[in-house]
C-alpha cells in the first residue's frame, strides 16, 4: 500500500474539514456553556453558604472522579433511560446536545477549580487593602481581586481550551460526526490510515499552535 | 493638655481568639485626638492583632471598640463606613500592581463616589507631591523602590481624608535605607495632628514621635506611658528584658 499524503488530502478533506466543523463548532459552544458554569461554580464553591459549597464540592468530585468516555455514554445513553423509566414515555436525547452537555459538564468542573485558584492566588493583602479603604467585597472583588485573577488564570484556561479540543473526539465514540469520526469512514473505504491520521493529527496541531500564539500576545498585552 | 483632647478611640475589654488560641487576653485603653501612639513588643505578642482589630480586618471575640463614641464592633455596625475615615498602611504595602499609583489613590475615593474622577485626580497629584513623589504618578508599583510604594500606600490610606491612620510595621519590609524616607512622611502627618497607632520595631522613631507608647506582650498592655516612662525607666521587668535585647 502506497502512503500518498497529497492524493489522500485532496480526497479527503471535504470530509475531514466538515468533521473538523463540527468539532470546532462543538468546543466553542461547550467551552462558553463551560465558562458560565465555572463562573457558577466557582462562586458558590467560595460563597459563605455551606450548602452551596457542598453541591460546588459534590460536582468538582464527581466529574473529576470519572472519565469523560463513561460521562458521554451516561449522558447519551443511561440518562435517557432513566428518564424513560421515570416518565414511562419513550425519551432519546439528540447526539449533538449529548456531546455539548458531556464536554461543558466536564470543561465547567475543571474550569471552576482555575478560576478559584486564580481567586486564591491573588494576596489576601490585596483584599484587605481594598476593604480598608472602605470598599465593600462585592466592589473589592471587581475592582481589585478579579482583574488580577483574570491575569492569573489565563495560561490555565488556555490549556483547558486546548484540552476540551482534543477531548472532543472522545464523542467519536457516542457517534458523533465529528473529525475523527470522519477519518474512520474514509479509512473504512480507502484503507488510507496513516495517511488520514496524520492530517488529523495536523489539523489539531494548527489549531493548538494558534490559540496559544493568541494567548500568548494576549497575555503579553494584560501585563504591558 | 493631652488630658483635654476628646477621646478618639476607646477599646474595653477587647479579646480575640484564632480557634483555641487566644492572641488579646484582654485590653483596655483610650486613644485622644491627635494622639501618636506607637506599640511595641515581641512578635506574635498579639500588636498586630490588636490594630487590626481597630479597623475590624480581625473580628473582636470579645469586647467593644468606639471611634468617636460610636461602637464600631456591634453586629449593626457599617464596617464599609467605618473604614472609610480609618486608614491603614500595611507592612508588604498591598499596592494594586494592576493601577499606576495615581489610580492606586485615586481609587477608593471614586468608587465609593465621594469625589468626580477630576477631583481625585487632581488630590491623588497633591497626596503623591506631599510624600514627594510626583514624578511617579504614572509608574506602576513594580517600577518603584519599597520606600516608594509604601509612600504611594500611604498617600492611598490619606485619600480618603481618614482622622485616624493605623500603620502595621510599616518599615519592617524595607531596606534599611529607605526607612527614613517612610518614617519621615509618618513624622509629618504625626506633626499635623493626625491621630495615628503605629505598630512598630523602629525604637528611634517610637522615642521621637509617640506620645505614648504601649508595650504589649502575651496578648495584654504590660506598660504604657510616655516614650520616656517605657523605654528610658521601665518599670515592667518583661519590657526590660525585650528593650534590652532591641534597643
Amino acid at each position: 500500500m502506497n502512503i500518498n499524503l497529497i492524493k489522500v488530502f485532496n480526497e479527503s478533506h471535504d470530509l475531514l474539514l466538515n468533521g473538523l466543523k463540527m468539532t470546532v463548532q462543538i468546543t466553542l459552544l461547550s467551552l462558553i456553556i463551560a465558562l458560565v458554569l465555572g463562573i457558577f461554580i466557582c462562586l458558590m464553591n467560595i460563597s459563605p453558604y455551606r450548602i452551596l459549597k457542598v453541591i460546588a464540592k459534590f460536582y468538582i468530585w464527581l466529574i473529576r472522579g470519572t472519565p469523560m468516555l463513561v460521562q458521554a455514554f451516561y449522558f447519551y445513553f443511561a440518562v435517557p433511560q432513566l428518564i424513560q423509566a421515570i416518565t414511562g414515555a419513550p425519551f432519546r436525547i439528540d447526539i449533538f446536545t449529548a456531546g455539548v452537555i458531556t464536554l461543558s459538564m466536564n470543561a465547567g468542573a475543571y474550569i471552576a477549580e482555575i478560576f478559584r485558584g486564580s481567586i486564591e492566588a491573588v494576596n489576601v493583602g490585596q483584599m484587605e487593602a481594598a476593604r480598608s479603604l472602605g470598599l465593600s467585597y462585592g466592589k473589592s472583588m471587581q475592582k481589585i481581586i478579579l482583574p488580577q485573577a483574570i491575569r492569573i488564570c489565563l495560561p490555565s484556561l488556555v490549556n483547558q481550551f486546548i484540552i476540551t479540543l482534543k477531548d472532543s473526539t472522545i464523542l467519536y465514540a457516542i457517534g458523533l460526526p465529528e473529525i475523527m469520526n470522519q477519518a474512520k469512514v474514509y479509512v473504512g473505504r480507502t484503507m488510507q490510515s496513516f495517511a488520514t491520521y496524520t492530517w488529523v493529527a495536523i489539523f489539531f496541531l494548527v489549531i493548538v499552535t494558534v490559540l496559544s500564539f493568541i494567548s500568548k500576545m494576549v497575555e503579553r498585552r494584560l501585563n504591558a | 493638655m493631652a488630658d483635654k483632647r476628646e477621646v478618639k478611640i476607646s477599646v474595653k475589654g477587647l479579646k480575640k481568639s484564632f480557634g483555641k488560641l487566644q492572641v488579646l487576653k484582654g485590653i483596655d485603653t483610650e486613644i485622644k485626638a491627635g494622639e501618636v501612639i506607637c506599640v511595641i513588643g515581641p512578635s506574635g505578642s498579639g500588636k498586630s492583632t490588636f490594630l487590626r482589630c481597630l479597623n475590624r480586618l480581625e473580628e473582636a471575640t470579645d469586647g467593644e471598640i468606639l471611634v468617636d463614641g460610636e461602637s464600631i464592633t456591634a453586629p449593626k455596625a457599617d464596617v464599609n463606613k467605618i473604614r472609610r475615615h480609618i486608614g491603614m498602611v500595611f507592612q508588604q504595602f498591598n499596592l494594586f500592581p494592576h493601577y499606576t499609583a495615581k489610580e492606586n489613590v485615586m481609587l477608593a475615593p471614586v468608587e465609593l463616589k465621594l469625589k468626580t474622577k477630576k477631583e481625585a485626580e487632581e488630590k491623588a497629584i497633591q497626596l503623591l507631591n506631599r510624600v514627594g513623589l510626583s514624578d511617579k504618578a504614572d509608574q506602576k508599583p513594580r517600577q518603584l523602590s519599597g520606600g516608594q510604594q509604601q509612600r504611594v500606600a500611604i498617600a492611598r490610606a490619606l485619600a480618603m481624608e481618614p482622622d485616624i491612620m493605623l500603620f502595621d510595621e510599616p518599615t519592617s519590609a524595607l531596606d534599611p535605607e529607605m526607612v527614613c524616607e517612610v518614617l519621615d512622611v509618618m513624622r509629618e502627618l504625626a506633626a499635623e495632628g493626625m491621630t495615628m497607632v503605629v505598630v512598630t520595631h523602629e525604637m528611634g522613631f517610637a522615642h521621637d514621635v509617640a506620645d505614648r507608647v504601649f508595650f504589649i506582650d502575651e496578648g495584654i498592655i504590660m506598660e504604657q506611658g510616655t516614650p520616656e516612662e517605657v523605654m528610658d525607666n521601665p518599670k515592667n521587668e518583661r519590657t526590660q528584658s525585650f528593650l534590652s535585647k532591641v534597643l
